[in-house]
């Protein structure tokens, strides 16, 4: 008992050959299909150098494009002449002139002599597995398709498209259920045979040539009708891409293959030297008994496949930039944005680096530079602080901090004074963004400062107005980040409530609760400050109800120390 | 009335390509050949297509580079080189050699004669249009020859694919790391910055307009708008009817320039890594200003070349250190796309 290989080629001769030879030469007899468009003097030195071999059959040729029936008629035509000249051989496996095998003939032999009676072929209902190609799965089997997909598209679709429209459905003969899988099989000569002489195969052969892609889903529908024993999967390795087109395997897959335990795989890239001379050298050695396990390297080609449809959230690059609402995320990580605070308290930037322990820059977008943490000009990916810069693009700042710092999370300040226009909304909308808003927080350094009154309340009244244009960013409906708005008279009611929960929110280390506070500035005659603001004419509402009279702020250290979480 | 715009705009595309082309085609005249040996060119090898000037130190590498990614024919134009670039390129076996004393400038930055060349040698052909200073890699590129990629490229449906520049330096001023012809440039040029590009859509041409990289950086820190264009799209399937519109940057029919993905995920891409910042760029850099070849309006880049001239340090702390593709990759300066 042998087993027969039936070998699609049509291009790469030299590899078929080599690898024709190799299963030869451990005693399978073969067929072999050359396509129809090779030209004739092509096929004339193929079949001559070969010409050595005693257990060599050629069948009739075929057109083979990619989705069309010829490549089923070819597989039929070789697998007859294979039934008919070999009856020694019980099982058939179909290959193609890139496949590789990857474990010596001798096992493959064995393992399917153990196995007299199994059909290797992957066959699942369309209903199982959303194999989706061009938006279509089940249809494949009731619309009709007289156009080429590749070469023929607008025709293809416009065709689908009014069958949809009209409701069009062909029947189903016989009730068969379609199934459909990888057209790399290897079947029994009882099942093959039942097939090919199936008193119906007319009316079979009828219906799948308008079937889209019948090479996925002829053999592996009807061997369900014969089949004593179906084992659903394909001996052969063979990876789809996003398109469904086969991934190729080039010299530096050569552990990867190996690992698969597999014992044939496709599809092999022709120069790919390493491989073939690895692989078909043959050495007897020891015989494995595991079994074919391609779920090992599974992980590496979904990965591609994620990779090439939804990409690196937050990447923005030469062959990655998503339009809006296609990013998957404006930035790859979360980070903290504080406005308010900085200018509330006194020492906010290092303390809440010691509190988190997260990267604490300054004002980001500040008028004069980008205000790095530390001071720095420039950070990681060698982002430089320069204000043109980074107003050139703020949206490519943004990302780029973010991305380049991945692992360590970032917070900065921003506020009424900085260049926020062109960036706020996006961070508005941006689920990896906290935000945390002391409003009116920004008074407090006009407070402190000591110039004229009449600069003081024209400065006010303008970041009065930039941060209020702001508020409503934040507010509007498209606002996806974790926001968190106070006023700043509520605010210094329980300061510590709000940081608390904050900084939990980040979620570093601190598992102790705040050790220590940061300080507040003194804010003894603010109130009058700002009733001096509204006697001017300018109200300052931002900031919450404040009293003239008394300060209902009392300075930090006579308040107990904050209660602690946990 | 969307529709009818585009096509507007499309016809105006058209007959500015056909500009183009006939542009091309007149400057013909203006090549000499030097070395033809373009018989010799076989249907399915890879091209590449090159102007220079004074590069001899840089061509030893350059050759060896592309040669062992598989490339199998170099059509050179020479413009006027006078440090024997000239002679060392005839001697090579697989390089078709022209010469020319006309403008660089005058002649698009040579685009005009590639071109020209490229009608004539490129069609249907996946073609390289790089300078002596861009070595071009892509992921798996130390172990799959070019063939690979434009394999995979045909059969993914694409005929062109992007590259990022990526302007490496040293630690150190540029003068300290002399440079002998023909060693590896990344010895001492290992250093590039990581992180600072800048992309935005060019809503005619529809290909990505990317700046930063180390000269945005320390040179037009001020005025970002003028800092070079970082995007190339370097490897063509060439058709005679296209044509590069500025430099390597941007390709008409402007299908062409769609290398990147719109709806979140990557395509496959890769980088030239840009030697210009050899210890020679220091000399050449006085030339290239009194020539004023090298920027549209060449005047206003005349700081940049004092800064050059200066013999400037390009490292920062932010610097990263080059390792391999992989580092590039994970980077996300290039990707794999579904290449794997």
């Amino acid at each position: 008992m042998s087993v027969g290989i039936i070998m699609l080629v049509h291009t790469a001769f030299d590899r078929a050959e080599q690898v024709a030879r190799h299963w030869a030469a451990a005693g399978c007899p073969l067929v072999i299909h050359a396509d129809k468009s090779v030209p004739r003097d092509a096929y004339k030195a193929f079949t001559k150098a070969m010409s050595d071999l005693p257990d060599v059959r050629y069948s009739k040729r075929h057109r083979c494009e990619w989705g069309t029936w010829g490549l089923v008629a070819a597989t039929q035509s070789a697998a007859e002449l294979m039934l008919e000249e070999f009856p020694d051989v019980r099982h058939v496996c179909l290959a193609s002139g890139s496949c590789l095998p990857l474990r010596p003939v001798q096992e493959l032999k064995d393992y399917l002599a153990e196995r007299p009676h199994t059909d290797f072929i992957e066959s699942a209902t369309t209903a199982d597995v959303p194999w989706t190609i061009g938006g279509l799965d089940h249809e494949r089997f009731t619309l009709r398709f007289p156009f080429s997909w590749r070469k023929q598209r607008f025709l293809f679709d416009r065709y689908v498209a009014l069958q949809r429209r009209i409701g069009y459905k062909r029947r189903i003969p016989n009730g068969i259920v379609p199934h459909m899988g990888s057209q790399w099989w290897c079947l029994t000569r009882q099942t093959l045979s039942a097939i090919l002489s199936d008193p119906d195969r007319e009316v079979y052969d009828r219906y799948f040539k308008r079937v889209w892609i019948p090479d996925e889903s002829y053999f592996q529908t009807l061997s369900r009708q014969y089949s004593r024993q179906i084992e659903s999967r394909s001996l052969t390795l063979s990876k789809f891409d996003y398109q469904g087109k086969p991934h190729i395997f080039y010299d530096d897959h050569l552990q990867l293959l190996r690992r698969s335990d597999c014992f044939v795989a496709r599809k092999i890239w022709p120069f790919a030297n390493r491989l073939y001379d690895a692989f078909l050298s043959d050495k007897a050695g020891v015989m494995k008994r595991t079994e074919p396990n391609p779920g090992k390297i599974d992980r590496i080609f979904s990965k591609a496949v994620e990779r090439r449809t939804r990409g690196r959230p937050g990447l923005y690059m030469q062959s990655r930039f998503p339009v809006e609402g296609r990013e998957n995320g404006l930035t790859c990580a979360q980070y903290s944005v504080f406005e308010g605070f900085g200018d509330l308290f006194e020492n906010f930037e290092a303390w809440l680096a010691r509190a988190t322990g997260t990267r604490v820059h300054g004002h980001l977008f500040a008028p004069e530079r980008a205000e790095f943490a530390d001071g720095q000009s420039v950070v990681n990916g060698a982002l430089s602080d320069s204000a043109a810069l980074r107003d050139y693009n703020p949206r490519a700042f943004l990302t780029s901090l973010i991305w380049n710092t991945r692992g360590e999370r970032q917070c900065f300040q921003m506020g009424p004074r900085d260049r926020i226009k062109k960036i706020e909304w996006d961070i508005a909308k941006d689920p990896n963004a906290q935000i945390s808003v002391i409003t009116g927080a920004w008074a407090v350094p006009l407070f402190k400062s000591n110039r004229n009154f009449s600069e003081i309340r024209q400065e006010a009244a303008r970041l009065q107005r930039a941060e209020s244009k702001h508020l409503e960013v934040l507010r509007s409906q498209w606002a996806k980040a974790r926001i968190r708005i106070w006023t700043m008279a509520e605010f210094i009611e329980a300061p510590m409530e709000p940081l608390q929960t904050i900084i939990d929110e980040i979620g570093q280390q601190n598992l102790r609760g705040l050790a220590e506070v940061p300080k507040m500035a003194d804010l003894t005659g603010f109130g009058q400050f700002l009733q001096n603001l509204k006697n001017q004419g300018m109200h300052p509402y931002l900031m919450g109800d404040f009293p003239v009279a008394h300060d209902p702020h009392e300075p930090q250290h006579n308040k107990p120390k904050p209660y602690l979480v946990q | 009335m969307g529709w009818l715009s585009e096509a507007a705009k499309a016809y105006r595309l058209r007959w500015k390509r056909r500009r183009l082309l006939f542009r091309a085609v007149r400057k013909r005249r203006q090549l000499h050949p030097v070395k033809d040996r373009t018989a010799k060119i076989s249907p399915d090898a890879i091209l590449v297509f090159s102007t220079v000037r004074n590069e001899i130190v840089r061509l030893p590498y350059f050759l060896e580079h592309y040669r062992r990614l598989g490339v199998a024919h170099f059509l050179i134009v020479d413009n006027d080189s006078d440090d024997g670039t000239r002679d060392y390129l005839a001697r090579q076996p697989d390089v078709s050699l022209w010469h020319t004393s006309h403008s660089y400038k005058l002649s698009r930055f040579g685009v005009d004669w590639l071109t020209w060349l490229q009608i004539r040698h490129g069609s249907g052909h996946w073609c390289l249009t790089v300078d002596a200073d861009e070595i071009l890699i892509y992921p798996h590129h130390d172990t799959r020859p070019l063939a690979a990629l434009t394999g995979w490229l045909d059969q993914s449906g694409r005929r062109s694919m992007g590259a990022l520049m990526l302007d490496m330096y040293p630690k150190g001023r540029l003068r300290d790391h002399p440079y002998r012809a023909g060693d590896d440039p990344f010895h001492a040029l290992n250093w590039f910055d990581g992180g600072n590009y800048m992309i935005r859509k060019k809503p005619d041409l529809e290909n990505l307009w990317i700046q930063g990289g180390v000269r945005a950086r320390v040179f037009f820190g001020d005025q970002p708008r003028r800092a070079p264009t970082m995007g190339k799209m370097p490897l063509v399937r060439w058709h005679w009817r296209y044509a590069y519109v500025s430099s390597a940057h941007s390709l008409l029919p402007k299908s062409l320039n769609r290398v990147y993905s719109e709806d979140g995920g990557e395509m496959l891409s890769g980088i030239l890594l840009h030697t210009k910042f050899l210890h020679v760029v220091v000399d050449k850099s006085a030339e290239e200003k009194r020539r004023r070849e090298h920027f549209a309006n060449s005047a206003l880049y005349d700081s940049y070349y004092d800064g050059l001239m200066e013999n400037p340090d390009l490292w920062c702390d932010g610097s990263t250190k080059l390792i391999s593709w992989r580092q590039l990759e994970a980077m996300g300066l290039m990707s794999k796309g579904g290449w794997v």
